[in-house]
């Protein structure tokens, strides 16, 4: 049988330091019509990759320097660029990752959307215009007849990715790439995607290419997953199969990744309150308030999950407990003592008991300076150590963050991106804090590096005793480390309370939305989730 | 709409505050003069009652705040008092030469601008190509070279060597346009060639940074032709930021004719402005660069304003 | 060293780049023992033409055009290079501080700066100038203040880039004080910018000068300096003597070569910052 899409042995270079280097490597892949084909990597998979080169298309500084990308008849490695341009758009469309990039500011929605039919005389622009209207209305947008005449900046951005899958779907093409849509979004606004996603795969006979990190996300989709590491082909199968009984290693790795199991917390310890914050109000401007009266306590050995979306409040909470934001109003209680509300007046010893890891460990460390130097400062600061007792107390601590002693050398530029954040943990370490604030810190992460991640941190509260407040927005995260549970919507806290209380019995519509929100790799999950929900979808939209 | 006014309205305002500081420390900087102006003027021989006389004549015996605002109420009026190299009203003297400064100004602006943007299209379009490569080391060159110099290589070849141009630019009311255009020739070159290169490098990085943004590699992806993302997405984009290069390059030429004027002997205001500093004729030094400050701050206030207006982000729904 | 390796990998404009510099280098250090004579002695006629005695011929007051050339490289050089360092150090220092202090520190230096800037930094010279006369120190110290701006402006706009990375935001946190977070966490990450800023700062201050020295405002004779050569034999050139374009080209070999170098670094640091995103 005649594929819609058949490549074969695909090999795509670029071009680092002068000279070719592969980053796609024997990649042969087939796509019907009416299948979703879903590309599954981390980081550096190669997939987007694949995936434009569907198209015939490579970014500046890559090639394809073999194989063949054979579309209904065409073979687009060979085919001239008029060609080729006429298939773009008008026979395989492209979604991007960010929308809010993609649209160009300087034109209104609907206009963008009727651009491809019009240029290619496919349409005319009022037939255009009501195919859009009656496709913002398919993905639920809101106001769908006036949405189009907006300009990309005044759209939100959920509604902005749906309005691109409307554009991806405005010549009725034969083929859409998906290039990880909706990777930038909240949980609930991922659903409102996937869901417009699956809307337009399910009908019509197009067939699509469905790029992502997430298995869960891929699961809900693909007919048949391929799993790629390094540019090259790790697994393929169909999607139940695969997800049930994976193969490789590999595969089985980013399955299980996804769930790790936290050991029993030792109940028998006394419960000691480390910090405590007590009615806490604060906001960047005097009118717009950004916490409202917040308390919670952490306790010894313990760590909290400050969970919320964009917009929550969950990272002020951080500043606010660090003393770059003092609230405006509240007391911060560390150890029993109230201590000053602002950074410039806190003392070295407090300053030492709160430490924080971020989320990106690529800006987190400076980059001139050596893992020695790092790691040497806040020894020498907060305990006068001096040169020879600092590289001893050095060792140990990459010892502890299981990275050996050629480290202390090197550059943050010469380290990978799960020990980079390794290092933030051991500088964090080497203040002996009490407690640590965690924003995010694994979300930067590929699945695998953040697992490792996790595992590490618990392992040295185990040994340590030291407090975590762990501000994340993904709840596979607080599964695995959380003993507590704050709930945060819009500054304020709207459930708290032991972990196994609040994930089995929500006692908030808002948590309830929230965990029912996070994918699963079950495929039959999102389709349970919209019966489940039902009307309930146009509330969703209210809340969040 | 209202959002984009009322920015408009802060720059212009911001715009305004500007020159009224300049005028205060334009001001100033002559009361912070050693002495005072009549003791510097009429030297040391000068009998204490000549000073005095003078000094009255000067209206130096008022309080400094006082002669502040009726120098600038007339500087308004459009009496900019005395020069006191030869006693004539400055007005008269300077009305002519600034008409003439910005004669030649708009003629280097009226060749230089489309060229240099068309180059620097060009020049973008044709990335990494070796049309890009001369364009890149000749304007990275022109930049560097002082003006003089491009002015007497000038002289030296079209003046001296082929007769094609007039060495001295003298011009005269009773010259025909096409008279006068022939004799700015060269000043007119000499700051096309300098201001061209700054403007082909802006508008070369401009559009090369547009063309790297993902909504150009989407309308790639929809099948858009070359010319159509270049025209609709591209260059609306790009837009804002060259026409704020453009009028910040007007506003050096304005300051820029100064050395080219003394070189062609051209009869403007930088022209004056040099023979008032090297005589000292500080009413003269006054008012002339009043008069360039005001200019500069105004191009400026254009620059924002346009660059405000045209830029996509800005423009809302109603 | 690590210049020599970097060197290596440098393309081909930037070698042309630093020959021409280290030339002119050379020529300002040892220009006594290069000069075939003294820098104001009078040895022939009135604009003589290039010879075997005079290779570059003599100027207005016959003095030798090429001695001339290799003490006004030794002058001019020496005075941008000092203004230079001057509005580089108090530019980097008020910058960083503003970055860094915030609040009202800031609001102080960036008005008074945009100030200083909304005024065309010529005529602001001139007008200076004209008040307090023309002397090598007022030229040296009026030059830098208003140069210092722009630096004022571009270390201001890095060190915020730098201030808002989260590895300063940590040193914070760890209660370090301005003095560590400017010169260990800022600074060092500032540096490959501002290297090449200061090739381009000191092309324009140079460019400035030899401008002032041309309409007879700036350095003053007899001291040989570029700008003031072009202008005391800017009479040559109409009679087809090319005396007058040999400093105003040696201004031009200077400033090119400076930019070659100064182009190069910005590349470099444009695609380590590139790089770290």
């Amino acid at each position: 049988m005649k594929h819609l899409l058949t490549i074969r042995n695909l090999e795509i270079e670029a071009r680092a330091d002068e000279q070719w280097k592969p980053i796609v490597r024997n990649i042969t892949l087939t796509l019907d019509r009416g299948e979703v084909l879903g590309l599954i990597g981390e980081s550096g998979a190669g997939k987007s990759t694949i995936g434009l080169a569907a198209m015939g298309y490579t970014r500046t500084g890559c090639r394809i320097a073999g194989g063949s990308v054979l579309f209904n008849g065409t073979e687009l490695t060979t085919a001239s660029k008029e060609e080729r341009r006429k298939l773009r758009g008008a026979h395989i469309a492209y979604m991007a990752q960010s929308a809010a990039a993609a649209f160009n500011p300087a034109h209104r929605l609907i206009h963008q959307f009727a651009e491809a039919p019009v240029q290619h005389g496919l349409s005319d622009f009022p037939r255009a215009r009501d195919k859009a209207v009656a496709l913002y209305e398919r993905l639920f947008l809101p106001e769908p007849g006036k949405i189009g005449y907006r300009y990309p900046h005044e759209v939100s951005g959920g509604q902005l990715q749906r309005a691109m899958v409307a554009m991806s779907m405005a010549c009725d093409p034969d083929i859409i790439i998906f290039d990880e849509p909706t990777t930038a979004l909240d949980v609930t606004t991922q659903i409102e995607v996937l869901t417009a996603i699956r809307e337009v795969t399910r009908q019509g006979n197009a067939g699509a290419i469905y790029i992502t990190h997430d298995l869960a996300v891929v699961a809900q989709l693909a007919d048949r997953i391929m799993v790629l590491r390094y540019g090259e082909l790790i697994e393929e199968g169909n999607a139940r199969e695969l997800l049930a009984d994976p193969k490789q290693e590999y595969t089985r790795e980013l399955l299980s990744s996804r769930i790790i199991g936290k050991p029993q917390t030792q109940s028998e310890d006394k419960c000691y309150t480390v910090l405590e914050a007590e009615n806490i109000s604060a906001g960047y401007t005097k009118d717009v308030t950004v916490l409202d009266n917040i308390s919670f306590q952490i306790e010894r050995g313990k760590t909290v999950a400050v969970v919320g979306e964009s917009g929550s409040g969950k990272t002020t909470v951080a500043r606010v407990l660090t003393g770059l934001l003092p609230p405006s109003d509240g007391k911060i209680i560390f150890n029993g003592k109230e201590i000053s509300p602002a950074l410039k007046h806190r003392d070295r010893e407090s300053l030492r008991r709160l430490q924080m890891i971020y989320q990106m460990p690529d800006v987190a460390l400076n980059p001139r300076h050596k893992v020695r130097k790092i790691l040497g400062r806040p020894l020498s600061f907060y305990f006068g150590t001096d040169a020879k007792a600092r590289e001893r107390r050095i060792l140990e601590l990459l010892e502890m963050i299981e990275l050996g002693p050629e480290y202390m050398g090197r550059y943050p530029s010469e380290l990978s991106g799960g020990e980079k954040q390794r290092i933030c943990i051991a500088r964090a370490l080497a203040a002996r804090p009490d407690v640590i604030i965690c924003d995010e810190v694994t979300s930067a992460l590929d699945q695998l590096v953040a697992r490792g991640i996790l595992k590490l941190l618990r392992e040295l509260q185990k040994e340590l005793g030291v407090s975590y407040l762990f501000i994340t927005h993904d709840l596979a995260t607080v599964k695995a480390v959380a003993d507590e549970i704050i709930v945060m919507l819009q500054g304020k806290i709207v459930e708290r309370g032991p972990k196994e209380d609040i994930l089995e019995t929500p006692g908030h519509e808002y948590t309830e939305l929230l965990l029912s929100s996070v994918p699963e790799t079950d495929p039959d999950w999102l389709d349970r989730l919209l019966k489940g929900r039902g009307a309930k979808i146009h509330k969703m939209h209210e809340i969040s | 709409m209202n959002n984009i006014s009322s920015m408009i309205a802060k720059r212009m305002g911001l715009g305004f505050a500007t020159i009224i500081v300049i005028s205060v420390l334009i001001f100033l900087g002559v009361e912070a003069l050693p002495g005072d102006l009549a003791e510097a003027i009429l030297g040391q021989q000068a009998t204490p009652e000549t000073v005095e006389a003078f000094r009255k004549e000067l209206k130096l015996d008022l309080p400094p705040h006082v002669r502040y605002f009726s120098w600038l109420g007339d500087f308004l009026r459009g009496d900019f008092g005395n020069s006191l190299a030869n006693g004539r009203p400055i007005t008269g003297l300077i009305g002519w030469r600034l008409s003439n400064t910005l004669f030649l100004a708009a003629s280097t602006a009226v060749v230089a601008v489309p060229l240099a943007i068309l180059l620097g299209m060009l020049a973008a379009l044709y990335r990494d190509t070796w049309f890009d490569r001369l364009v890149s080391v000749s304007t990275l060159s022109a930049v560097s070279l002082p003006e003089f110099f491009v002015a007497y290589v000038l002289i030296a070849v079209l003046s001296v060597r082929l007769g094609l141009f007039p060495s001295i630019s003298s011009i005269s009311d009773e010259m025909s346009l096409g008279e006068k255009i022939h004799g700015i020739m060269l000043p007119c070159l000499t700051l096309t060639l300098v201001s061209l290169a700054h403007i082909m490098r802006m508008t070369r990085a401009t559009i090369i940074n547009v063309l790297n943004s993902p909504f150009i590699e989407m309308a790639r992806l929809k099948g858009i032709r070359q010319s159509r993302i270049i025209i609709r997405h591209a260059f609306p984009n790009a837009l804002s930021p060259i026409i704020n290069v453009v009028v910040l390059n007007l506003a050096y030429l304005v300051v820029g004719v100064v050395v080219v004027e003394v070189v062609f002997v051209y009869p403007g205001l930088g022209q004056l402005l040099v023979d008032s500093v090297s005589k000292r004729d500080i009413p003269v030094v006054q008012a002339s660069g009043l008069i360039f400050a005001c200019t500069y701050v105004f191009l400026n206030l254009l620059a924002d304003v346009l660059a405000i207006i045209a830029n996509p982000r800005l423009r809302s729904e109603t | 060293m690590t210049f020599l390796r970097l060197l290596k990998k440098s393309p081909f404009s930037a070698r042309v780049g630093l020959g021409m510099i280290l030339l002119n280098i050379f020529a300002a250090v040892f220009a006594p023992y290069i000069a075939p004579h003294a820098e104001t002695e009078i040895v022939g006629d009135v604009w003589m033409t290039s010879g075997e005695d005079h290779v570059l011929g003599t100027d207005h007051l016959g003095r030798d055009m090429f001695t001339r050339l290799i003490y006004g490289a030794r002058n001019t050089i020496t005075i941008a290079m000092l203004i230079t360092l001057i509005s580089f150090t108090v530019g980097i220092i008020l910058g960083f501080l503003a970055a860094v202090l915030g609040g009202w520190a800031d609001q102080v230096f960036s008005r008074v700066v945009d100030i200083m800037m909304a005024f065309p930094t010529l005529i602001f010279a001139l007008m200076v100038l004209s008040v307090l006369g023309t002397s090598v120190p007022v030229l040296i110290v009026v030059i830098a203040l208003l140069d210092s701006t722009r630096v004022y402006r571009i270390s201001r706009a890095l060190a915020m880039d730098i201030e808002v990375m989260e590895f300063v935001e940590a040193a914070r946190l760890r209660g370090e004080g301005i003095w560590w977070i400017i010169t260990q966490e800022i600074l060092p990450n500032a540096m490959p910018p501002l290297i090449a800023e200061f090739g381009l700062r000191f092309c324009f201050v140079f460019l400035f000068i030899s401008a002032l020295s041309f309409l007879g405002l700036g350095i003053q004779p007899p001291t040989a300096d570029w700008g003031g050569m072009v202008r005391e034999n800017s009479g040559a050139i109409t009679f087809g003597i090319l005396t007058p374009l040999w400093p105003a080209a040696a201004i031009a070999f200077l400033t090119i070569g400076v930019n070659l170098m100064a182009d190069w670094f910005l590349q470099r640091s444009g695609r380590i910052r590139q790089e770290q995103e």
